[in-house]
């Protein structure tokens, strides 16, 4: 006890010590708490929209799907006007069909020209430039390929699933190519060379290394994708419209198809308390269709290599 | 001839053998498919460019230029012009750029410079990302039964007593530009926020600990520091959010009221390009069809010229930090 000395005493004597104390009352920790709360307070609000959807869509859409209305909810036709009860069970089919045709559509097409862009030519000009424009497509107004479909297809051959799947397909495209590109370049360099060297093709060392090794993440990109496209509704505007009935064929020729997005659009703006709450029904459905998508994009990203 | 030690190995029976005839055309049509997918990322561009351009065309030489400043959109008179829509298109952006854009880099420097912990920063990344997973019709939707009435009373508060100021200079009667540039600045938050995000990252720690241990506070070293050093990342994460901004649809129809009418007004009802496609669109005739193919290539031109010049930002910072394409 005896040799301990008190070091400010001492500091203040021989020379100005640096106070290394916090403090609490000084401007520069005065600012530095203010910003610090009020970045808490953003973050809050920020969640606050999710939150208050969330709560919409289990509150007035809940009550209908999780009630006794429920086989109603999801079989029955879509009712008109002043009607009572209906469902949103085309809706569901359409919704369904379209992101499948769009699926079949735009996956196989994008994991090749991703197996291009990561491995085959990765530095090549036509590499280079669609890598750019499948960025440049990601930000791409989905209405216009909504319009744009409606002039190579719908001119010709009316509404159908088709038109709106393929629409889709436009839109989920990019999103796969990019993802797909980043999952396959994370699988090791040496594993390429080991199966090189045994004497493997390019297309052998694709098709047995790179693309098992890879799998998991080209499906988060492709759920992602899924999850997208399900969600969108501007394409579908004028490419699917609209129909009251369950889809009966995939024909290409005028066959106007349901789906959520366009139905929760149209009944928004109606006059009926019945076709609102039909209305949020259907978001609630639909977010959980988008939800399951997102969950299983997760799920694979987690068993990554 | 010198004898290759390796014959013998190769004529073994082993798994390391030549690639056989079969095998090496296999590889050549697989590469060729290939090639030409990756291909079609190019052609679709292409060819959205020559339709969308190949229907406009008798609209663009009926109305040519005035089509852009022209402010009436008659059907029965055949009177087409954009500039109420050009003008809610960008009004509405800016506007939900601002909101968005501070909120985003707000939250994209709470979840990296270690405000909480790491997992529940793992799990506010969800939330926000969440955000960005809720489609766009659904938005409108919430937009029209929960915002609209929340916001209603202090859209007539502000018109009431600030009516002079030409940002309230009008009630809001149901629909309008408030209610939308608030659902967008919502939509485009996640999408600010993750960019940021990888521009915070992408800076090294020690740039960090360099500023701290020259004793600045937590929110000195972000400001002075870390902002700079992030600051082309954060402007690629505006211009690709306001890029988002300008080409959202569906919840724009269902908020900003369609009207064709340039206000400075935050509560008047407006309209914009994609929204005045998705209303007008499903009951066009003939002509209209035309001119609203004009306005689609008017978005497109737009929208193309805000996203290559946000990408080519995004390149310009990665290069700088990695020192590659």
């Amino acid at each position: 006890m005896s040799n301990d000395v008190d070091l400010t005493a001492a500091g203040d004597e021989t020379f100005a010590r640096p106070n290394l104390q916090r403090q609490l009352w000084e401007g520069r920790a005065i600012k530095n708490n203010v910003l610090t709360v009020l970045t808490w307070i953003i973050a809050i609000l920020a969640s606050v929209p999710l939150i208050s959807v969330i709560y919409m869509l289990v509150m007035r859409g809940g009550t209908r799907l999780f009630g006794v209305d429920f086989v109603e909810v999801m079989t029955a036709l879509p009712p008109a006007g002043f009607e009572m009860g209906g469902g949103i069970g085309p809706a569901i089919v359409g919704t369904l069909a379209m992101v499948a045709i769009a699926t079949v559509i735009s996956v196989p097409f994008g994991i090749m020209a991703a197996i291009y862009l990561a491995i085959l030519g990765p530095t090549s000009k036509l590499a280079t430039t669609s890598r750019f424009l499948a960025k440049v497509l990601t930000g791409f107004p989905s209405i216009l390929a909504g319009v744009f479909v409606y002039a190579v297809l719908v001119v010709n051959f009316g509404y159908s699933p088709w038109a709106g799947g393929v629409a889709l397909s436009v839109l989920m495209l990019p999103t796969v190519v990019l993802a797909a590109e980043e999952a396959i370049k994370q699988v090791p360099q040496r594993m390429k060379d080991a199966a090189f060297g045994i004497g493997c093709t390019r297309t052998q060392v694709i098709w047995k290394v790179v693309l098992p090794t890879g799998l998991p993440g080209i499906m988060t990109g492709v759920m992602l994708a899924i999850a997208g496209a399900a969600g969108e509704s501007a394409p579908l505007l004028f490419t699917a419209l609209f129909s009251n009935y369950f889809l009966e064929s995939l024909s290409p020729v005028n066959n106007p198809t349901a789906s959520l997005s366009i139905l929760i659009y149209n009944f928004s703006g109606m006059p009926f308390e019945n076709q609102i709450e039909l209305a949020w029904t259907a978001s609630l459905v639909l977010v959980l269709i988008v939800l399951v998508f997102n969950i299983l994009a997760r799920f694979f990203g987690q068993s990554k290599v | 001839m010198a004898t290759n030690p390796f014959q013998k190995a190769d004529s073994a029976s082993s798994i390391t053998r030549p690639p056989s005839g079969g095998e090496r055309g296999t590889d050549s049509v697989f590469r060729g498919i290939a090639y030409a997918c990756a291909g079609i990322i190019v052609l679709l561009v292409i060819a959205i460019l020559w339709e969308l351009g190949k229907q406009a065309l008798p609209a663009m030489s009926e109305y040519g230029l005035g089509f852009w400043y022209g402010t009436t959109w008659d059907v029965n008179k055949e009177v087409f012009g954009v500039l109420p829509e050009i003008w809610g298109t960008l009004y509405s952006s800016l506007l939900a750029l601002l909101l968005g854009g501070v909120f985003g880099i707000a939250i994209a420097i709470f979840l990296t410079q270690d405000f909480i912990h790491q997992k529940l920063a793992l799990v506010f990344r969800t939330i926000v990302e969440l955000l960005a997973a809720i489609p766009s019709v659904v938005y409108g939707l919430w937009g029209i039964y929960v915002l609209i009435p929340v916001i209603r009373p202090v859209a007539d508060w502000l018109h009431t007593n600030l009516g002079w100021f030409p940002l309230f200079g009008t009630d809001l009667s149901g629909p309008g530009l408030a209610p939308a540039a608030l659902v967008l600045a919502i939509m485009i938050l996640p999408t600010v926020a993750a960019i940021s995000v990888d521009a915070f990252r992408r800076i090294p720690y020690k740039v960090k600990e360099a500023a701290y241990g020259m004793g600045t506070t937590k929110w000195e070293a972000i400001l002075k520091v870390m902002l700079p050093t992030a600051s082309s990342g954060i402007l690629a994460a505006l211009v690709l959010g306001f890029g988002r901004a300008l080409g959202e649809t569906m919840a724009l129809a269902m908020l900003i009221g369609n009207a064709n009418q340039i206000s400075l007004s935050l509560f008047a009802p407006a309209n914009t390009l994609a929204s005045l496609l998705a209303s007008s669109f499903p009951e066009a005739g003939a002509v209209e069809v035309q001119a609203l193919m004009y306005a689609a290539l008017v978005l497109l031109l737009i929208t193309f010229i805000v996203n290559v010049a946000g990408l080519a930002v995004q390149q310009y910072t990665v290069r700088k930090f990695e020192g590659k394409q």
